[in-house]
């Protein structure tokens, strides 16, 4: 049995109460943290623990907190990125649903390293019984003392908010979410400057995701060397997966970073195999930005090892045979996936969702979600599969904020892996139409065709 | 800071000062190395990053760090560091980039140049003339709105737009009581006032000038005119409002309109308020500095009759 860390309590009755949670030993970490160590040790215990960002990015959290700039009566902001509105995530909700002090915890704790009077949770507007979830949890542990004026006598001032966002996915983007939070239009800010140094308001800010924050507070109640041991190499500690698609038991898992992709997919404990008795065709591992990789690449690596969650195993082999952990959207797809219409409700997610800023993403997601919609629906032609690549191309890298990457790679890369499934709708318009292609020679390694251009 | 920095464009090196972007580093060089910009404006605090038709490659970060910069940079909001080198024109991958972006500025573009009034001194144009590919992939239909009047003075024709945000940064920063900005999301956004309110403000008819494109055009010239067809003539008089300083479009005898007067970049050297721009279309409210002097690339110059260059002579024996 894995070592489960954020979801260890989950299955108590009463967990989203202040009394159940105290009961089990919740908010030792804020009696620790304010009592007996100074901010810097707190930070010191979250660059030890090698957390790394849980929002898709992977960056470690301890790092990102040392960059925070310090200037002598300026204030600073910790704020939660809870707008989660990837395609196939949706761990945070579950986290805040259910045990919403584990949240309020880690912000406390949070923004005390950080020098923070004031936090936000930017909640994303369609999660509105999460954000009366929270807002009674704030109320309960302000009740409790642990949060307000002096929290526990230490003359420690928090104030933690909780901020509906309109529900768009670009507020993910942390400058987006900022822009959002002090009420403007969502749109990404031009970096540099970093929020780091001038984020919301102009002030120094800290935007986290809900899994980072909810597990400092173990780290500062078993140290930060003992979260290390978890996982494997600089992947570090627990993760929330949320398995969806064609599996026998999706829901959200919490597993610790190295097992392995085929036991994650397979073995009983989580995802219970393949719904139906059908066959893997294709993964995305990450939610729905990241690479999606057919069943070899995604339970071998090229050299024939197994491949493991975690932020370096399924990164290997780079954009060519890899993909990324990201924000833990674990979408099965069995053989009766098609992968043409499951790239262009993907695409069409995107376009739907560019904020319209730079005009790369803006253009370009339309017409690659139109060119995949004629291709599904039997009018493509043969050229439309380089165009598409090429679109993605000219998108990747060339936008202000990563919507336009993550709007590029699911195309690219389901070209790149199942390009004779798009040939094969080219060819035979009526019978994509009727059928779908099956799984075809993807279970089994194929060569992997790198494009011109 | 005082100390200049030194930055390598294209292999030609120059100093200036710390905080200049790479856009106007470029700038101080001039040529062809200066990239395009759509939507940043010098003048306008904010502006820029948003069209990435500037996008250049920083191969060298800076001599302390001299690692290169992962992915192309919009050089109009990326400032210069010493020792940096960047690649414009001389970096195939920069070309490719911004034929790209060309592309993808074009594909919701009407092609209605020929009744067009910003026609002839449209920047897009000149970009895709310059940077673009000649012929369009895009085979769907383009996204269409209503023509809309904000102002009894101002036509937005917003099938034309490509939301560079000038318009809306001038209004933010040049009159006071914006109320046009961006409405929705992704190609569905649109340049707009809440619930069509009209614009009313003394400072609002620069936003035609800034506007790149034929989006947001003057009603005062619509369809009078081809730019190319009228001179181009500085002038100025005295205002209360603003520094009277304009460019006067003559037809004949006849002043057919009035806009500030813009730099080799196009852009606006002082902004003009509504009465010098609208009301005063007689030769008797200005007094007359001389013609405007216009590239001769441009094709305002063709009837131009000062920097006309003669005709080659051709010696007719050879035929």
């Amino acid at each position: 049995m894995a070592q489960k860390i954020l979801l260890k309590n989950i299955n108590v009755p009463g967990i989203n109460t202040f009394e159940v949670y105290r009961q089990y030993g919740g908010y030792a970490a804020v009696e620790k943290a304010l009592k007996t160590m100074s901010a810097d040790d707190v930070v010191e215990e979250v660059k030890k623990s090698g957390l790394r960002g849980r929002g898709g990015a992977g960056f470690p959290t301890g790092m990102k907190w040392s960059f925070l700039a310090k200037p002598e009566g300026v204030p600073r902001y910790l704020v939660c990125n809870a707008d989660e509105s990837e395609p196939g995530t949706f761990k945070d909700r579950y986290l805040m649903t259910h045990t919403p002090h584990t949240l309020i915890e880690g912000m406390i704790v949070s923004s005390f390293a950080l020098g923070a009077n004031t936090s936000y949770i930017y909640v994303r507007g369609e999660m509105m019984p999460q954000i009366r979830i929270l807002e009674k949890a704030i109320a309960e542990a302000k009740n409790a003392g642990f949060l307000g004026k002096n929290i526990l006598g230490t003359g420690y001032d928090l104030e933690i908010y909780v901020q509906p966002g309109g529900g768009a996915y670009i507020c993910g983007e942390e400058t987006a979410l900022l822009e959002s939070l002090e009420g403007k239009r969502g749109n990404p800010r031009i970096k540099p400057p970093f929020p780091a140094i001038a984020g919301l308001y102009g002030c120094p800010t800290v935007v986290n995701n809900v899994e980072s924050i909810a597990a400092v507070s173990w780290i500062v109640n078993n140290g930060g060397d003992e979260y290390a041991k978890i996982g494997i190499g600089r992947s570090t500690g627990t993760k929330l997966i949320s398995a969806s698609g064609n599996i026998n038991k999706p829901g959200v898992y919490e597993i610790e970073l190295g097992l392995s992709v085929e036991e994650f997919i397979y073995s009983d404990e989580y995802c219970g195999g393949i719904a139906n008795g059908k066959r893997l065709k294709a993964v995305v591992a990450g939610g729905s930005s990241v690479p999606i990789l057919p069943a070899n690449l995604i339970l071998k690596l090229s050299n024939g090892q197994p491949r493991l969650m975690s932020y370096e195993s399924l990164a290997e082999g780079g954009f060519a045979t890899g993909t990324m952990l990201g924000s833990g959207g674990f979408i099965v797809m069995d053989e009766d996936a098609c992968i043409v219409r499951n790239t262009w409700n993907f695409s069409r997610f995107y376009h739907h969702e560019s904020c319209g800023q730079c005009s790369p993403c803006r253009e370009g997601t339309g017409w690659m979600e139109k060119v995949l919609h004629r291709i599904e629906y039997g009018h493509g032609k043969m050229s439309d599969i380089d165009l598409l690549v090429d679109v993605s191309k000219k998108i990747e890298g060339n936008t202000i904020c990563p919507l336009g990457d993550a709007a590029a790679w699911p195309v690219a890369s389901a070209i790149r892996h199942f390009r004779d499934e798009f040939e094969w709708h080219v060819n035979n318009p009526q019978a994509a139409m009727d059928g779908n292609y099956g799984l075809a020679n993807y279970a089994d390694p194929i060569p992997v065709v790198e494009e011109a251009n | 800071m005082s100390e200049k920095v030194k930055v390598t464009i294209d292999n030609i090196e120059i100093e200036v000062d710390p905080g200049t972007t790479i856009l106007n580093a470029a700038r101080m060089i001039g040529g062809d190395i200066v990239p395009p910009a759509m939507c940043y404006y010098s003048k306008l605090k904010g502006s820029g990053g948003k069209c990435r038709t500037c996008l250049v490659k920083v191969s060298q970060g800076s001599a302390k760090d001299p690692r290169p910069m992962p992915k192309l940079v919009a050089s109009c909001r990326t400032t210069v560091m010493d020792g940096m080198v960047v690649q414009n024109i001389t970096s195939p991958e920069v070309i490719e980039a911004r034929k790209g972006v060309v592309e993808f500025l074009l594909i919701n573009h009407p092609l209605d140049c020929p009744v067009c009034d910003q026609a002839g001194e449209c920047h897009l144009q000149d970009l895709s003339f310059e940077h673009g590919k000649d012929q369009s992939r895009y085979e769907f239909k383009r996204r269409t709105f209503e023509m809309v009047d904000i102002g009894d003075k101002i036509k937005l024709h917003m099938n034309r737009c490509i939301l560079c945000y000038r318009c809306v940064f001038t209004a933010d920063q040049i009159t006071d009581n914006r109320v046009h900005g961006i409405l929705g999301r992704g190609d569905a956004s649109e340049i707009g006032t809440y619930i069509s309110k009209a614009i009313d403000n003394d400072f609002s008819g620069n936003v035609i000038d800034v506007c790149p494109v034929g989006a947001l055009t003057d009603k005062t010239f619509r369809f009078k005119n081809r730019v190319w067809f009228t001179k181009p003539v500085n002038a100025h008089c005295d205002c209360e409002k603003c520094s009277g300083k304009v460019t006067l479009w003559y037809k004949g005898e006849e002043v057919i309109r009035v806009t500030g007067r813009k730099d080799q970049y196009g852009e606006l050297e002082e902004f003009i308020c509504n009465t010098c721009r609208f009301d005063k279309k007689k030769t008797s409210d200005w007094t007359i500095e001389g013609p405007t002097k216009v590239d001769r690339r441009s094709v305002v110059s063709s009837n131009h009759y000062d920097e006309k260059e003669l005709l080659p002579v051709i010696d007719r024996k050879i035929f």
